[in-house]
């Protein structure tokens, strides 16, 4: 037998979109309902009245990038950490663990789910985003590419999360009360050259402001950092989460008894 | 019973210590042998369930060694768990999928490519058939059992295992999973299963073992340990009280009750010694002028051997 089985990563996959599917009020409708929000109230509102802080690119397309990593970076976390938590909490991990299937396969199937998941939403959110906002992408290749690496990344620590958790609640806990705040503050409606100091040097610390300007480089080929900052940070960020996934599959913490 | 048999999987001191310092398993040695069914007994929290958790990946064993098929599973654990099966204790899947669904799950997991026509004999074998479009929410508790055992199933695997597979079912449904168990026997596969139907095990086991504070305490054939430990009891109640066995009787099994009225035979094995010599007692009794009003005879079965060996292992104090 090899060292990968396709067969059993593709089950774990299409199994995982099915039950996206069964849940798709939850994992679709509600997070596009409340991006559409932000766009109507920042965008189409008052969006008019703002200054982008980038040449050319008028407020309502400036938040757009933000946005939709605001919806990745939560969706991705929340769709990695439920599809692993699931099976741990109604115990039909047994069958994940008794059966031929290692490290590569369980990441293929349940980070390759959760972070399609994300692509379709975020493909909803940019195509519904056109009715209320003008914006052109300059490097749509890269928006697709980077929007893959984020959605990666942040389903694998998704799934860090669901093994970590031991309730609902310390699932819901970091997405909620981490991801979406730093995400807030880390650009999505604002330059932060536009802040003052201290705050301009504060809000470097938070990694979430190189994910947002990285995105919005791809978008309009400007941003507060050169976006090559952007990338290194996404792929250490990946590669720190596959490490210590590795390690976890390695210990079999939280996962084998 | 066993000519030429082949052993299916070998445990060598296998020793399971959680973080907590609770010791589930203490050098457990045990060899399965192929196409046997294979019943494992024990209280409570004697390590039947991480024995079989250690076999299938899901315990992480602290030392000792686990070959199937005879190969290390450290070691090939992708190619041996592919050949072994898990029907788990508790009714553990995800609640919202048809029956149909987790069972082709299961077989994909497991890297087999689909195959409606087994899943479908899978499904038919277990009558669950007419139940392939329902959820398993909407499934009693003995279908929802009888699916998992489906899923174990998908991937046709050569050793199953089997924790508890008739718990909270009716004795209808037992019977079913029963025979449903012995075919998959006659079809080659190898089955080692937990009960606390001790019944389940006469019925159906090749072999017997019991564990005990996570120790294998002894490993025999059924109808071996019951001829072995097995007995026959058998109380006469007196037509009219005596004052002392008479001389002649002395060399059969028999005791006298404190208050003259019965007499108790205990003795014979699990093969049906024991009634014949009832037989000849009641001869005897006859010969001497001991008349009885009624004769109850009945054999120990396995759970009173369980249970006594048990306890004597706790008198012994081998159990601590």
């Amino acid at each position: 037998m090899s060292l990968f089985n396709a067969r059993s990563a593709w089950t774990i996959y299409k199994h995982e979109l099915a039950r996206a599917l069964r849940t798709a009020l939850q994992s679709i409708i509600a997070p596009l309902l409340s991006t559409m929000l932000y766009f109507v109230v920042f965008g189409a509102a008052i969006g008019g009245r703002m200054e982008s802080g980038l040449e050319g690119v008028d407020y309502g397309a400036f938040i757009v990038p933000g946005l939709l990593m605001l919806t990745l970076l939560s969706e991705s976390t929340a769709n990695g950490a439920f599809g692993i938590y699931m099976p741990r909490f109604t115990g039909a991990i047994y069958e994940l663990l008794s059966a031929p299937v290692g490290f590569a396969e369980t990441l293929v199937g349940f980070v390759g789910a959760a972070a399609t998941k994300s692509l379709v939403l975020a493909a909803i959110i940019l195509g519904t985003a056109r009715f209320f906002v003008d914006y052109t992408i300059v490097h749509p290749v890269l928006v697709l590419g980077f929007v893959l690496l984020v959605s990666a990344s942040f389903s694998l620590f998704g799934f860090i999360l669901g093994i970590w958790a031991r309730s609902f609640e310390q699932v819901g806990m970091v997405p909620s009360l981490f991801v979406m705040p730093l995400t807030f503050l880390g650009g999505t409606f604002y330059s932060i050259d536009l802040l003052p100091e201290p705050w301009r040097s504060v809000a470097l610390a938070n990694p979430m402001v190189y994910l947002v300007n990285g995105l919005r480089w791809c978008f309009y080929g400007q941003a507060d950092f050169p976006v090559i900052v952007s990338l290194l940070m996404a792929l250490g960020f990946l590669g720190i989460c596959i490490a210590i996934i590795a390690r976890i599959f390695a210990t079999g913490w939280r996962l084998r008894s | 019973m066993f000519p030429a048999m082949q052993d299916i999987l070998e445990i060598e001191g296998l020793t399971k210590t959680y973080d907590g310092g609770f010791t589930a398993l203490n050098g457990v040695d045990l060899t399965i042998r192929k196409g046997e069914i294979f019943a494992l007994l024990g209280p409570n929290g004697a390590g039947k369930t991480t024995l079989i958790g250690a076999v299938c990946g899901l315990v992480q064993p602290s030392s000792g060694t686990i070959r199937a098929f005879g190969k290390d599973m450290g070691r090939h654990w992708r190619t041996l768990r592919r050949r072994i099966g898990l029907v788990p204790q508790e009714l553990a899947t995800d609640m919202f999928e048809t029956v149909l669904h987790t069972v082709n799950y299961s077989r994909g997991l497991f890297g087999l490519a689909p195959d409606a026509a087994r899943v479908e004999e899978i499904l038919r074998a277990l009558s669950l058939w007419d139940k392939r479009e329902e959820s398993l929410s909407a499934l009693s508790g003995g279908m929802k059992r009888r699916v998992l055992i489906a899923k174990a199933l998908a991937h046709d695997p050569e050793l199953l295992f089997l924790d508890e597979p008739t718990a909270g079912v009716d004795v209808e449904l037992r019977r079913d999973m029963w025979t449903h168990i012995s075919a998959l026997r006659e079809q080659g596969t190898t089955i080692i299963l937990t009960t606390h139907y001790i019944e389940e095990a006469e019925e159906m086991a090749d072999r017997v073992g019991i564990i005990q504070k996570g120790r294998i305490r002894m490993v025999e054939e059924t109808r071996a340990m019951m001829a072995r430990l097995g007995r026959t009891e058998a109380v006469f109640t007196l037509a009219a009280p005596i004052s002392a066995l008479p001389e002649g009787l002395s060399g059969h099994s028999l005791s006298l009750a404190e208050d003259g009225r019965s007499l108790v035979y205990r003795g014979g094995d699990g093969t049906g010694q024991g009634k014949s010599e009832v037989a000849a007692v009641t001869k005897a009794l006859i010969a001497h002028g001991v008349d009885y009003t009624a004769i109850d005879i009945r054999e120990s079965n396995l759970e009173e051997i369980f249970v006594n060996l048990l306890e004597n292992q706790s008198d012994t104090g081998e159990g601590a």
